[in-house]
């Protein structure tokens, strides 16, 4: 356990110290100084994203939705950012339709010989050979492109799940400071993206105060300048205050490290490149791996010596604790897991389509992803009114309860 | 700690310098007030001395700038972000960062002060501003005075010699304003901060300065003195100083505190005077009215030929039909006289008869009882509304009698704008009812309600779309199905000389909001409703405003204003309604609500309090018939 970690939990409940040994175990209320690292749910989303990649066994790949799912609804918090999991299910689901109406109308590659029924076919010119535009829809068409579908849509929930999880804002702020000013713009562009729908509100309404209809193209095309004007006007102000606030101070820095800089990041960036192109290409597997590392390296020194131009400093930035290190562990586990059991045993990741099997869950790679669900236990968890644990929430609620109150 | 050397400001394009002449020097550790007209160039001055101006805007400053012996000529705005704060006048635009906490830290980043120095900071700010409570909240969430003050927080954490504010309370109801200027004070007295601000709300700020700038005129040097001086000799000046300007009080008080102090003699000669209703036009007739509050108004009698009685004050509002005519009122039996017929401000019944009848008052709304309810033009009946799962409204009662103007006031947030928007449709009730002129707001088409209902939003400027003023009135004309023409004549009677192609961003916010004003009546809708008018006007714009809405009470449109400018509604409305929470928590005349409140009371209502006198207005009207003023 981190030093931050402990000192956190000392502080935030004297009752704790009752009860050590469970303290110790049991994941503490999340406050700011505990926070997990943003990057943390990231890797151990992307973790469960690379596991659902490895294979189309709608099982496991139900279960990994299942996992994911049950992380979020534990420790996510109220925050907007968090609300966009049920978005990021919906675009799953729908991703999943379309492949299937596309199985349907454009048929499929899969040879199948179980007609479910025939659509007419429309006939095509010569020039558009090899597509086809209804026909025969086979069963193991549909299946094919259902697991197919499916992979896609649990990989869209997995990004969500950690879009839900991570604060967007922190993760920006974990930015190599060279990259600090990219990382400001997008901040700025989310702040600012909510301001722009309710000035478009406004001005919808200001539409009907002036006896004109509010609904309908017209009467969004009509608001549409005010709201750009609005927009920019905004922008200028805040750009003023940003100015004013010390906004691009930067240190002097002496024109040798100025040059090694630029030719640092370009050089690295050749350098990933030209790997990524000898990995790719047939021929160029021998010097690929060394030079995309290589590129790596130079584009990172490149980074680090920018960063020596920005004064900056962090406030309260988010540490790579233990908890961060077991959260993004069980990630990478279950993709390492996965991708080992895919060149084990192939057949069980992927059920047969020609001819149509039932699909069995395989038990190892089933365990496998169940360490997915570690996060929903070692993270911190969010403070909420109806807190699972009652020992957890007494403990705590002299010191979060209130604040809380009379925060909502 | 700041030194104007012969500045002069002038921006690309423009003919003269917006600011000339400037020469003068803010010593550390003072709270200095910069006054003057709308448009003289407050904000140009004050954005000199963070270097936005001219680093930021353009333009060309001549003469020398300088900040803790920094020349702003020669240091760029971000390079001064450690000696200068600066808060512009909307907040929202400041905040760069979603949560208080990062935004408090935000400066001191960019400086690159050290982690453990910048948490420390963070935390007395938090502590010193009243903000340790919203730490963790997002900034979208705050209300108006808490993100002012996270505002102020923010550019206070690097710790600089000088904070420049630009109208830091003119957005903010009483309360918060008094939040806000509470810290302020803290700052100047216990750190040494040296502050800059441009206010229009004097009543509000000029206690608390240590000197007054005063800019006369657009390009004119600017006069510098002590408060009391320049107070004696400004253009805009606070209620409590037309008090003492008119009383001849010397030296000139500058708080409600010295005003009373010296008022005794005045509240003595006052006190068998009935005050002029302070709308100026009593409503020609009014109905479903809260009966008057028991006794609690009730003048002492100075003359004691009126016993002061338990029974309710009885006021007559009386129409022209009972013009001066003296009744007897059966509930107290109490003389009043009526009021209907004085054209004006003046008291009514004269000396004699006011001295006469003692405590005998003219009102504006009549009892309840007496007068035959004449048909609302709008009715809000047990009304409620729902934003998402905040009840916004609760249990409304309202009714709105043609002539009548109501003011509505309350915290930000206390359900205001919400009823307004319930009056003219935008919001659909969830339960209860609103009726404007016949009509269900949210069922109605949007061209036919606006004959009978216009809203002047908080932004005027969300009202106008064209780019000319002669543009905008042809399309009012347009909207409205009203002759052509009739919103332009409309606009030259409340805003003479204004050209035809002026584009609406050009004009004032006053003239903007004359114009959007011209655009709603040019549909002759019997309900008018403002939403903050007042809003960064000066006090000519407020005076023209108030003018201009009594006019129009007296020709029989039902005027609604949401505002927390006090001393906006002591001057015009007749009735006062409070709001907290979504629910009407007071309703009356506006004497009885607001004289006993003291967040709402306007400051001549404190200094004459218990005696129900609300303007500068009603005493000078009162003065001159008592013979005591030419």
């Amino acid at each position: 356990m981190s030093s931050n970690g402990a000192a956190a939990r000392s502080g935030a409940s004297p009752a704790r110290t009752r009860s050590r040994v469970r303290g110790r175990l049991a994941a503490p209320v999340a406050t700011r100084a505990n926070a997990l690292h943003p990057g943390a749910w990231w890797l151990w989303a992307l973790g469960l994203g690379t596991a659902a990649s490895r294979t189309t066994n709608p099982l496991l790949l139900g279960l990994l939705v299942a996992v994911a799912g049950y992380v979020v609804a534990a420790r996510r918090t109220d925050a907007p950012w968090a609300r966009s999991y049920g978005a990021f299910i919906k675009l799953g689901l729908l991703v999943l339709a379309i492949r299937l109406v596309f199985a349907v109308v454009l048929g499929s590659p899969i040879p199948g010989s179980t007609v479910l029924f025939r659509l007419p076919e429309v006939p095509l010119p010569d020039w558009a050979q090899g597509i086809r535009l209804g026909g025969k829809v086979t069963a193991e068409g549909l299946l094919f492109a259902l697991y197919d579908g499916l992979k896609l849509a649990t990989l869209l929930i997995c990004i969500g799940a950690a879009n839900a999880l991570a604060n967007p804002a922190r993760l920006l702020k974990s930015l190599p400071g060279a990259l600090y000013e990219a990382g400001v713009a997008v901040v700025v562009a989310m702040t600012f993206a909510p301001q722009f729908l309710v000035d478009l509100q406004r001005l919808r309404r200001a539409r009907r105060l002036r006896g004109r209809p509010d609904k309908g193209i017209r009467g969004l095309a009509q608001v549409g300048l005010p709201v750009l004007e609005g927009a920019l006007e905004r922008s200028v102000a805040l750009a003023a205050a940003m100015d004013a606030r010390g906004y691009g101070r930067s240190a002097d820095v002496p024109a040798p490290v100025r040059r090694l800089t630029a030719v640092c990041t370009l050089g690295g960036l050749a350098g990933v490149c030209a790997g990524t192109y000898g990995l790719l290409a047939a021929q160029g597997a021998g010097f690929g791996l060394p030079v995309l590392l290589g590129g790596l390296a130079l584009a990172l020194v490149g980074l680090w010596l920018g960063g020596k131009r920005s004064l900056r400093t962090r406030y309260r930035p988010d540490r790579w604790d233990l908890r961060a290190w077991l959260v993004s562990a069980s990630g990478v586990a279950v993709a390492a897991l996965m991708i080992a059991a895919a060149s084990a045993d192939p057949a069980a990741l992927h059920p047969g389509v020609v001819p149509p099997t039932a699909p069995e869950l395989p038990l190892w790679p089933a365990a496998s992803v169940l360490i997915g669900l570690l996060p929903a236990f070692v993270a911190p968890a969010p403070p909420r009114a109806s807190a699972p644990a009652p020992a957890e929430a007494r403990a705590t609620g002299p010191v979060q309860g209130p604040r809380r109150k009379e925060a909502s | 700690m700041i030194r104007f050397e012969d500045v002069s400001v002038t921006y690309d394009g423009a003919a003269s310098p917006t600011i000339g002449g400037v020469d003068l020097t803010v010593p550390e550790g003072e709270l200095v007030l910069l006054v003057g007209p709308s448009g003289v160039g407050k904000s140009t001055l004050l954005g000199t001395v963070s270097g936005l101006v001219p680093h930021f805007t353009g333009g060309t400053l001549r003469g020398r700038v300088t900040v803790a012996g920094r020349d702003t000529r020669t240091h760029k705005p971000r390079e001064l972000a450690d000696v200068v704060g600066t808060v512009g006048q909307d907040p929202l635009s400041h905040f760069v960062t979603d949560t208080v906490e990062d935004e408090l830290a935000y400066g001191m980043e960019s400086l690159g002060i050290a982690p453990d120095v910048m948490r420390r900071r963070v935390e007395e700010t938090l502590d010193l501003l009243g903000l340790a409570e919203l730490r963790d909240r997002p900034i979208a969430t705050l209300s108006g005075g808490q993100q002012q003050r996270v505002a102020i927080g923010s550019v206070l954490t690097p710790h600089p010699k000088v904070l420049v504010l630009d109208e830091p309370t003119s957005a903010l109801d009483p309360a918060a304003a008094e939040e806000v200027l509470a810290v302020l004070q803290r700052l100047v007295h216990d750190l040494g901060t040296t502050v800059l601000m441009a206010e229009h709300r004097l009543e509000r700020v000029v206690q608390y300065a240590d000197q007054v700038v005063l800019l006369p005129g657009s390009g004119e040097a600017p006069v510098v003195g002590t408060p009391a001086e320049i107070m004696a000799v400004s253009p805009v000046f606070p209620p409590v100083v037309g008090l003492g300007r008119l009383t001849g009080w010397s030296p000139l008080p500058l708080t409600v505190r010295d005003a009373r102090r010296r008022a005794a003699s005045l509240r003595e000669r006052l006190a068998g005077v009935t005050p002029p209703s302070p709308g100026g036009v009593t409503p020609p007739m009014s109905g479903g009215v809260r009966p008057p509050l028991p006794g609690g108004v009730t003048p002492p009698s100075a003359d004691g030929v009126t016993p002061p009685l338990p029974g309710g004050v009885t006021r007559r509002a009386a129409g022209t039909e009972l013009s001066t005519g003296t009744e007897l009122s059966t509930g107290g039996g109490e003389l009043s006289v009526g009021g209907g017929s004085f054209e004006g401000a003046r008291p009514p019944g004269g000396r004699g008869l006011s001295r006469l009848l003692g405590r005998a008052k003219p009102a504006p709304t009549p009892p309840t009882d007496s007068t035959p309810a004449s048909h609302p033009t709008a009715k809000a009946a047990s009304l409620a509304v729902h934003r998402g799962r905040i009840e916004a409204l609760r249990r409304v009662d309202l009714t709105v009698s043609p002539g009548e103007t109501i003011a509505l006031m309350g915290r930000n947030g206390a359900g205001k704008s919400t009823l307004l928007s319930a009056f003219v449709g935008l919001l659909q009730p969830s339960s209860g009812s609103v009726q404007v002129a016949g009509a269900v707001p949210h069922r109605t088409a949007p061209r036919d309600l606006i004959r009978r209902v216009g809203l002047v939003p908080q932004e005027p400027r969300d009202l106008l779309y064209a780019d000319t003023v002669s543009g905008e009135c042809t399309a009012a004309d347009a909207d409205a199905g009203a002759a052509a023409g009739t919103c332009r004549a409309l606009v030259e009677e409340l805003l003479p000389g204004i050209q035809d192609d002026t584009h609406p961003r050009d004009l004032s916010e006053g003239q903007r909001l004359a114009l959007a004003l011209a655009v709603v009546l040019t549909a002759r809708p019997p309900l008018l409703l403002l939403d903050e008018p007042t809003r960064g006007l000066d006090y000519a714009a407020k005076a023209r405003l108030v003018t201009v809405l009594r006019g129009l009470a007296a020709d029989g449109h039902a005027i609604v204003l949401a505002t927390h400018d006090v001393e906006l509604a002591a001057e015009l409305a007749h009735r006062v309604v409070i709001l907290a929470e979504g629910e009407v928590v007071a309703d009356g005349p506006t004497e009885e609500v607001v004289v006993s409140s003291p967040a709402f009371a306007p400051q001549v209502g404190k200094i004459l309090a218990p005696l129900p006198w609300l303007t500068v207005g009603q005493v000078r009207t009162a003065l001159r018939e008592l013979g005591e003023i030419g």
